[in-house]
């Protein structure tokens, strides 16, 4: 991607103050260049995302993870559409069309998808025109046929999990198509994000995708700290990195159970559900919440870790426990027979999407943001990046199981080698000092305006970006996160078919992907 | 798969104690319930979760209640696939505008006498998210609750004293 980065630095019109990745604005021909290059499989898209009067779309070097935003000015509300020949990019088009009235010029789908017709506004984000709240029939894509029948499931499942609405085609027991309907758990989190204070942005931020909590806060922390220009202390980096690893454990342990107890064994699901509680526990006793919710701010955290006996001994006991629930799992051929070749997700689509997370690493895209673009302090810390290339359910089990062992080996090398000192930097004087001009002007030079910040952070589910722009005092004026679920979901769909229906459970949860993070 | 079935046999179990929950807690839910369905319920009770916008951290806490360390089913507490099966909504999360129908056809779908828990902040007072565009509000703006259960997101053990006062009172009125 060096020589297409090269190619879009030399094509732009202007280079915007974004860190530490560049923004350019560039012009309808090299918009629509770039996401030839993107179909070609020259970059990955990772987000594309709107304000009024502009696109934005995010490309990732998958080797070293470098970012890259292209910003197109849309003076009358359209833009050339990137799903139009890079079908990941759909959805997130739609999302854009139905918030901001856009019009993406050659949409192949223009479906409302977030807009339900139940908020009694039209384009809400854009101009925001009152319309009646009296919902809309979707038009499901077609599977025609004698022998074919539907069956609709949601929004409100049979589990304790959140609202969607799956359509199944199915021929007999055999699903011939799934068509996903998601958008139910839309709050507004990008209006939440326009115009308002740091700390009230990094709680909703934080509220994105509860389970990721930890992940958003850190990916929200770092863009902000870009952003604003302002430095985090050693202790802190260490510790947002342990609540990390603290959470991709708890989150995974809880998973490989529940993917098991899909497939009727339950006893998985017994020993799992004990090791991720006392994950939690331990979470609760080192930073005060189970979750570790609003630990991590712009500028550090905000608990320390007092005693690390809670910790040692909770690998310790996880060490001594989960081997034998791994030999159980690889030695039940019953359990084995509902995984293996189940739901396989190829490697041409996984690479095509940017699935992350495990389901990318199960599917031979061995793309990890802890790596790639790496983030402090995992430069400094050894562990191995799991990775399978069946893309079956099994293969997904397998890479939890490796990436629980390697969160292990973290936590304890985080433990031993965490260092002394403060755990946060007040943001205040910081952003006072910013602002005063240094004598001579360079070396501190103080900036007038916005800034922007950029993040991409390895959450358990696969990469979380966050992109934030503020201004001067640190108000935050716009914001967008974008959850790895949003590529993830389309995928479900191409994994599921040719599967039978009973099977759609234990292949949902082995990709277990966010609904409230894609909805927003 | 023997031995660790074995072993759990002779393991001691890792469950926690019963929450206490005081008489007067007690008496003062049964009060504001104000109902009769002692005879038709008895001891238990069976709870369906409605997500109606959560983050899904709510979600995550819930799914703990039926850990080893909290078992619900021993307080006669289980968790239900249908509201037609319920006698209690557990509703998480700020209403959202396309979660509302969702939310009010399942309420209609869940038989007399039945009750309705807002779990976690966003239910309770929609949270970080307050009113929108897109939220409609909290569950009681689109529904009738009987006990809220604060808490970003509330810890288990709160949910089950929460759960296990209501079926003392309900019990009991």
């Amino acid at each position: 991607m060096s020589t297409l980065r090269t190619a879009l630095l030399n094509a732009a019109l202007t280079i915007e103050e974004q860190r530490p990745w560049p923004r350019i604005t560039v012009d309808a021909d090299t918009w629509r260049q770039a996401t030839l290059a993107i179909a070609a499989g020259n970059a990955t898209l990772s987000g594309i995302w709107a304000e009024p009067g502009a696109v934005h779309m995010a490309l990732l070097d998958d080797e070293d993870g470098a970012l890259m935003v292209l910003t197109l000015a849309t003076p009358d509300g359209r833009f050339p559409s990137v799903g139009l020949t890079h079908p990941p990019a759909q959805r997130l088009e739609r999302a854009i069309v139905d918030l901001y009235g856009f019009v993406a010029d050659g949409m192949p789908d223009d479906r409302r998808w977030l807009d339900h017709d139940r908020w009694g506004v039209r384009a809400p984000l854009g101009a925001a025109a009152t319309v009646p709240a009296d919902g809309s029939a979707y038009a499901f894509l077609k599977a025609e046929g004698p022998p074919l029948h539907q069956i609709a499931v949601g929004p409100v499942h049979a589990g304790i999990i959140e609202p969607g609405h799956f359509r199944f085609s199915a021929n007999g027991e055999i699903i011939v198509r799934l068509e996903e309907r998601l958008g139910y758990v839309h709050k507004g989190i990008e209006e939440l994000l326009t115009d308002t204070t740091l700390e009230a942005a990094a709680k909703v931020v934080a509220r994105v995708s509860g389970d990721s909590t930890v992940a958003y806060s850190l990916a929200f922390a770092r863009a902000a700290e870009a952003a604003l220009g302002v430095g985090v202390p050693q202790r802190a980096i260490w510790l947002r990195a342990l609540m990390a690893e603290l959470e991709r454990l708890a989150n995974h342990l809880g998973d490989i159970g529940a993917i098991c107890n899909d497939a009727a064994f339950a006893l998985m699901l017994a020993h799992c559900g004990m090791l991720r509680e006392e994950v939690l526990r331990a979470a609760k006793a080192a930073f005060g919440h189970r979750l570790m919710m609003d630990r991590i701010v712009p500028g550090g955290v905000t608990a320390d870790l007092h005693d690390s006996g809670s910790i040692k001994m909770l690998t310790a006991h996880i060490r001594q426990r989960f081997p034998r629930l791994v030999e159980l799992y690889d030695n039940t051929a019953s359990l084995q027979n509902r995984t293996v070749s189940t739901g396989r997700l190829s490697a041409g689509l996984a690479r095509r999407f940017g699935a992350g997370g495990p389901i990318g690493r199960a599917s031979g895209r061995t793309f990890d943001a802890r790596k790639a673009p790496g983030y402090a302090p995992y430069g400094d810390l050894d562990f191995k990046l799991a990775s399978r290339s069946a893309g079956d359910v099994d293969a997904r089990i397998w890479v939890r199981i490796d990436e629980v062992y390697e969160s292990l080996e973290l936590i304890e090398q985080i433990v031993d080698r965490l260092p002394p000192g403060p755990i946060a930097y007040p943001l205040a004087p910081a952003l006072r000092e910013r602002r005063v001009p240094q004598a001579g002007g360079l070396a501190n030079e103080p900036r007038d305006g916005a800034t922007e910040g950029l993040a991409l952070i390895e959450g358990f589910r696969g990469d979380v970006l966050v992109w934030l722009r503020t201004d001067e005092t640190g108000r935050v004026l716009r914001g967008m996160v974008r959850d790895p679920s949003a590529f993830q979901w389309s995928l479900l769909e191409a994994a599921i078919e040719g599967n039978i229906v009973a099977d759609f459970p234990i292949c949902n949860k082995s990709f277990n992907c966010s609904y409230s993070g894609h909805d927003l | 798969m023997r031995r660790m079935l074995l072993e759990g046999l002779f393991r001691r179990p890792v469950t926690e104690g019963s929450p206490t929950v005081s008489d007067a807690e007690v008496e003062a839910l049964a009060e504001r319930l104000g109902v009769s369905a002692k005879a038709r319920l008895g001891r238990s009770l069976s709870i369906r979760e409605v997500d109606a916008g959560s983050c899904n951290g709510c979600e995550l806490e819930i799914h703990a209640l039926n850990n080893s360390y909290y078992d619900v089913e021993r307080f006669g507490l289980r968790f239900v696939a249908s509201p037609r099966h319920a006698d209690v909504l557990m509703v998480t999360g700020p209403v959202t505008a396309n979660m509302r129908e969702g939310l009010e056809r399942t309420y209609a779908a869940t038989p007399a006498p039945k009750w309705v828990v807002a779990v976690g902040d966003c239910a309770a007072g929609c949270g970080v998210f307050g009113r929108s565009y897109a939220v409609i509000g909290a569950v009681s703006d689109v529904i009738p609750v009987d006990l809220v259960i604060p808490g970003c997101p509330p810890e288990p053990i709160d949910m089950l004293k929460g759960l296990i006062g209501l079926m003392e009172a309900s019990a009991r009125s």
